[in-house]
């Protein structure tokens, strides 16, 4: 056999029928307080070439049930139901049985791209072992370094063939994906089961990625089984669509059909929680009350039911079955007639309000009052070599040069991928310690002046909510002592506390009574208020947000953006949001600051950066994200940036983002000079400004 | 009383829409400690026993006819009678009378030895990862300078120059040798603790270094400290009975549980009281002062289940 029998072969032509036939799958592990039914009674197919999107929110059992058909399920679990691949029965064959399939006719890509690579061996040889456990005997060594060397050609990794002798740690993470993707697709597989591929990575290394899965498909032909708790990925990206809800498909039907038309009050709200990038001006988002039940001891009725906005009776009394409500569209709901019936839009159903307009909102942006002003702020570290003397070698500018304000009433969002000084940006905001260079100055006061009272005094008009709801309250403390912290410090009397601690809860939407509970017995969106209502307890001007919702699930994340809304208008607010999900930004910003590499390269108001952005990133990062829409998004334009972030202890002269962008590579060579030489400034007329010396809008959503 | 559910129960619903009863105001940690360590009856045993041992210790010879030191010319190697409850040694002596004493100088030695070196480990420990720079070279110089000393010469060394003075500084030379090691580790978990967001929030919010320290680092550590108590509390009283069988601890006619050990050894199998009751005695108080630690390390600890289930269990006994 010749190094070229290895390639690929298409589309298999052989059988037809559905690669894999998942038929009444239930999956159960035992634990402390019974059997925990992650599975119960899953049935899905997925044809050659097909891709098969499985949504549902954390614990609604979607990875479950992928890891039961490649068999990795641990052996405390119990498996019971069919799965088919190709027509041969996977449920009860052996390991090394399935280990013959595993990676050779079915594959998976892991959603860590990190730990899915072992750190030991050079990525070439890990593609290579990957041909070589397979092909025993038949393939040579040099065959399959070879292969490895094409097949990272193939995922789009440049010079291929002395990047296979790199180790995991030497690539980043889009091209460990990618590399991951490469063993995936090593033995030409029938089916790929992707687990949340592109969850752990930024959104224009996201896009990249799924270019490369769709290659990947190409290819081979493969089918494609992605798992992901993002709607927008799997608009684009997939063919049919599974929305599981504790451990049961509860609605299923090609994208095209269920987008448009839900038939099941889960997917009608997972659809209408999501923050739209396109959308024109501010629709509430559709919060789904309550958690996802427990699967130990599950009531009888539909599982949904408790945080049904439809539920009726009959609803708790049986579960109801898949039932097709229209050609190839299946749906798990009593009242899936009335919902075709009236087609009403999740807003509707869930009975959402739209928050009012603060009074200040019709005042001038000119006319309020300046809560945030950060001019020309420097944030360099030092690069030190030696560990006995250490010597500065240089340094990496986190932060280089940038100014923004912040207005009463108003939002600012900060956006960005990760790496490009963010959180550099707020820690330095915060800390209001002496600065490199530069000047901040809150509510009118310079922050580098202040003594020791006057920054305890500026601290109580700036709180911070931070990202991780998990880790930042502390796990030793009841929450009435959580939200007491901040009052004690500024010198509250305890009655005051006494009255004010009941007061936040209210305000946050918890319970009174949760106030002698630990943060442990809370779910991630509850925490997140407990974090909101810390930051509120002082009566601020200014709440600095680090990314809040990015830890949660969706229906819980436009819960907390909803409240988020309601309290700036009720308070009168000004937030600085950091975020790098630019729909979230986009429902919560009234103006938007783009970074990259440590520079604004575009600021303005939300309407004119999202709806005309001037400057070619943000162009690429706004046509990256996916839209909850399958005919929009296969309509849409995509901009693929090529590579990864420069490093920032190296940034590259001239314009920063010429190594990446789409602009500079079109340009004729004469033009190029202008980008290479000069950094451009931020300019623009009026509000919106762009640094980017050919800048031109261009609708990109 | 609902006030806690339990997480492991029942995953994903959520803890906080059961019914809870109203009250007036809410309970603050210490109460919410406190209730939670009585509902574990293990510690709440292990700590009724320290305190009875320590009741026993000083009002057993206040009731005790003889003196530790007060030999019974009539009674050599008896075994327990009605007059002399743990039998008396060869010249004469109570054990009894002995016993009681040992105990209060060991009690109080290993008490004091493990609350006085934990302490200092979280202090210095803590002192130095916060704040870093020179505060942490410093602190952390002088542990390294305490641990490549020899403890058990220097204390044998300087115990002659402290004869006659109080025990006290042979608490004191105790415990200074034996903190850093706890320190090393506590500055560790500093590092990383002081990186935590509920850390920096409290610093944004201008909460000081050292209440930081206090309220939120340090009893982050909790579990780290107790248990480091606990096994200095054993460790010391073993060090002491070390020293005191050399001759540089307690110094005789004084007694300790440690010399009374030593000099039981030998006829462990001819007179066994010499031996087994102050051995079980001291069997008695380290397992008492586990117990005790283990409860109080999962009452602070609200992520530990123990306390918690067995707070569902009574509540469904109660509703």
């Amino acid at each position: 056999m010749t190094a070229a029998d290895l390639m690929f072969d298409g589309p298999t032509p052989e059988v037809d029928g559905p690669v894999l036939k998942v038929d009444d799958l239930r999956v159960s592990f035992p634990s402390e307080s019974g059997r925990v039914r992650a599975v119960r009674g899953l049935s899905y197919e997925v044809a050659p070439g097909e891709v098969l999107g499985i949504v549902g929110e954390s614990g609604s059992g979607k990875s479950v049930s992928s890891l039961a058909v490649m068999g990795l399920l641990p052996a405390q679990a119990r498996v019971s139901g069919s799965i088919r691949f190709r027509g041969k029965e996977l449920l009860g064959l052996g390991d090394t049985e399935l280990s013959r399939i595993r990676g050779r006719r079915i594959s998976m890509v892991f959603q860590d791209p990190l730990s899915a690579l072992t750190p030991v061996y050079t990525v070439g040889d890990q593609i290579a072992e990957a041909l070589l456990t397979h092909g025993k005997g038949r393939v040579s060594k040099q065959q399959a370094n070879n292969r490895a060397v094409e097949l990272l050609d193939l995922v789009g990794i440049p010079n291929a063939a002395q990047r296979a002798k790199a180790f995991p740690h030497e690539f980043s993470g889009g091209m460990r994906q990618r590399a991951v993707i490469a063993i995936a697709i090593a033995n030409d597989p029938d089916l790929i089961i992707a687990d949340e591929p592109t969850t752990a990575l930024d959104v224009t290394v996201q896009a990249q990625v799924l270019e490369v899965l769709k290659t990947a498909q190409e290819v081979t032909g493969a089918g494609i089984v992605i798992i992901t708790h993002d709607l927008g990925v799997v608009a684009g990206f997939a063919d049919r669509l599974m929305v599981m809800y504790a451990g049961r498909a509860v609605e299923t039907g090609p994208v095209d059909e269920v987008y448009p038309h839900p038939r099941m009050p889960y997917t009608l709200g997972l659809l209408g929680s999501i923050p739209r990038l396109d959308a024109d001006e501010k629709q509430p988002l559709v919060p789904i009350e309550g958690q996802p039940p427990s699967l130990v001891e599950l009531p009888p009725g539909c599982p949904f039911a408790p945080r049904c906005p439809m539920a009726v009776e009959a609803c708790t009394t049986a579960e109801p079955p898949l039932a097709e409500v229209a050609p190839g569209h299946h749906a798990a709901c009593i009242r899936s007639d009335e919902i075709a019936g009236t087609d009403a839009d999740a807003a509707e159903v869930y009975g959402v309000d739209v928050v009012e307009e603060p009074p200040i909102a019709a005042v001038p942006r000119e006319q309020r009052e300046t809560v945030l002003e950060v001019q020309d702020l420097v944030k360099a570290y030092p690069l030190t070599k030696g560990s006995v003397f250490k010597r500065t070698i240089g340094s990496v500018r986190a932060v280089d040069g940038i100014s923004f304000d912040i207005r009463t009433g108003e939002t600012l969002g900060l956006v960005g991928e990760s790496g490009c000084g963010k959180t550099t940006t707020l820690m330095e905001i915060l800390g209001l310690e002496k600065l490199q260079s530069g000047r901040i100055a809150v509510l009118g006061k310079e922050t580098t002046a202040l003594d020791r009272t006057a920054r305890k005094a500026i601290r109580r008009d700036m709180q911070v909510v931070f990202q991780d709801p998990m880790a930042a309250l502390d796990p030793r403390m009841p929450i009435s002592d959580i939200l007491a912290e901040p009052m004690q410090v500024h010198g509250y009397s305890q009655a005051q506390i006494d009255a004010r601690v009941p007061e936040l809860l209210d305000l946050v939407g918890l319970r009174r009574e949760h106030a002698d509970r630990y943060p442990a017995e809370f779910s991630g969106g509850q925490r997140q208020r407990i974090g909101i209502a810390r930051a509120l307890a002082l009566e601020p001007r200014l709440i600095v947000l680090d990314e809040p919702v990015s830890a949660l699930d969706v229906s819980i994340q436009a819960g907390v953006i909803n409240l988020l809304d309601e309290l700036k208008a009720k308070l009168g607010l000004s937030y600085l949001f950091v975020a790098h999900d630019l729909s979230v930004v986009r429902h919560i910003a009234d103006r938007v600051a783009v970074m990259y590499l440590g520079k604004i390269i575009e600021i303005g108001s939300v309407e004119k950066v999202f709806g005309a952005p001037e400057h070619p990133y943000t162009q690429a990062l706004l046509s990256a994200i996916p839209i909850p829409d399958p005919v929009v998004e296969r309509r849409r334009e995509r901009i693929i940036l090529t590579g990864d972030l420069p490093s920032p202890a190296n940034p590259p002269q001239g314009c920063r983002f010429h190594t990446r962008c789409f602009k500079f590579a079109a340009l004729p060579e004469a033009q190029r000079a202008l980008c290479l030489d000069q950094e451009p400034d931020l300019d623009g007329a009026g509000d919106h400004r762009a640094a980017c010396h050919y800048a031109e809008s261009r609708a990109v959503v | 009383m609902a006030t806690i559910t339990s997480d492991a129960a029942a995953p994903g619903a959520s803890p906080v829409d059961g019914g809870a009863p109203k009250r007036e105001r809410s309970a603050t940690r210490s109460r919410l400690v406190l209730r939670r360590f009585l509902r574990r009856k293990g510690a709440v045993f292990g700590l009724i026993v320290v305190v009875l041992l320590y009741l026993m210790a000083f009002l057993g010879p206040l009731i005790s006819p003889w003196g530790y030191a007060e030999p019974d010319y009539t009674a050599f190697l008896q075994p327990p009678s009605a007059e002399h409850w743990f039998g008396t040694t060869k010249i004469g002596e109570d054990v009894f009378a002995q016993v009681m004493r040992g105990l209060q100088k060991s009690l109080t030695i290993g008490l004091l030895v493990g609350v006085i070196s934990t302490s200092v480990a979280a202090l210095v420990g803590a002192l130095a990862g916060y704040f870093g720079g020179w505060v942490d070279r410093t602190l952390m110089w002088v542990v390294d300078l305490l641990l490549v000393l020899p403890s058990f010469l220097i204390i044998a060394v300087l115990s002659p120059a402290f004869k006659g003075e109080s025990w006290l500084l042979f608490v004191a030379l105790l415990a200074a040798f034996s903190w850093m090691i706890t320190a090393r580790i506590v500055r560790g978990m500093t590092l990383t603790l002081r990186e935590r967001e509920y850390v920096k929030a409290a610093r944004f919010m201008g909460q000081s270094p050292l209440r930081i320290i206090f309220k939120h680092i340090v009893p982050n550590m909790a579990s780290l400290l107790i248990i480091d108590a606990t096994i200095t509390i054993g460790a010391a009283v073993l060090s002491e009975t070390g020293l005191s069988f050399f001759g540089f601890g307690v110094q005789p006619p004084d007694v300790s549980l440690g010399t009374l050990i030593a000099t039981g050894t030998d006829s462990v199998i001819t007179y066994p009281w010499l031996f087994y009751l102050p051995a079980g005695f001291l069997v008695l108080f380290v397992l008492a002062v586990n117990l005790f630690g283990d409860g109080l390390r999962d009452a602070l600890d609200p992520s530990s289940t123990r306390a918690r289930k067995r707070a569902t269990k009574s509540e469904e006994e109660s509703e």
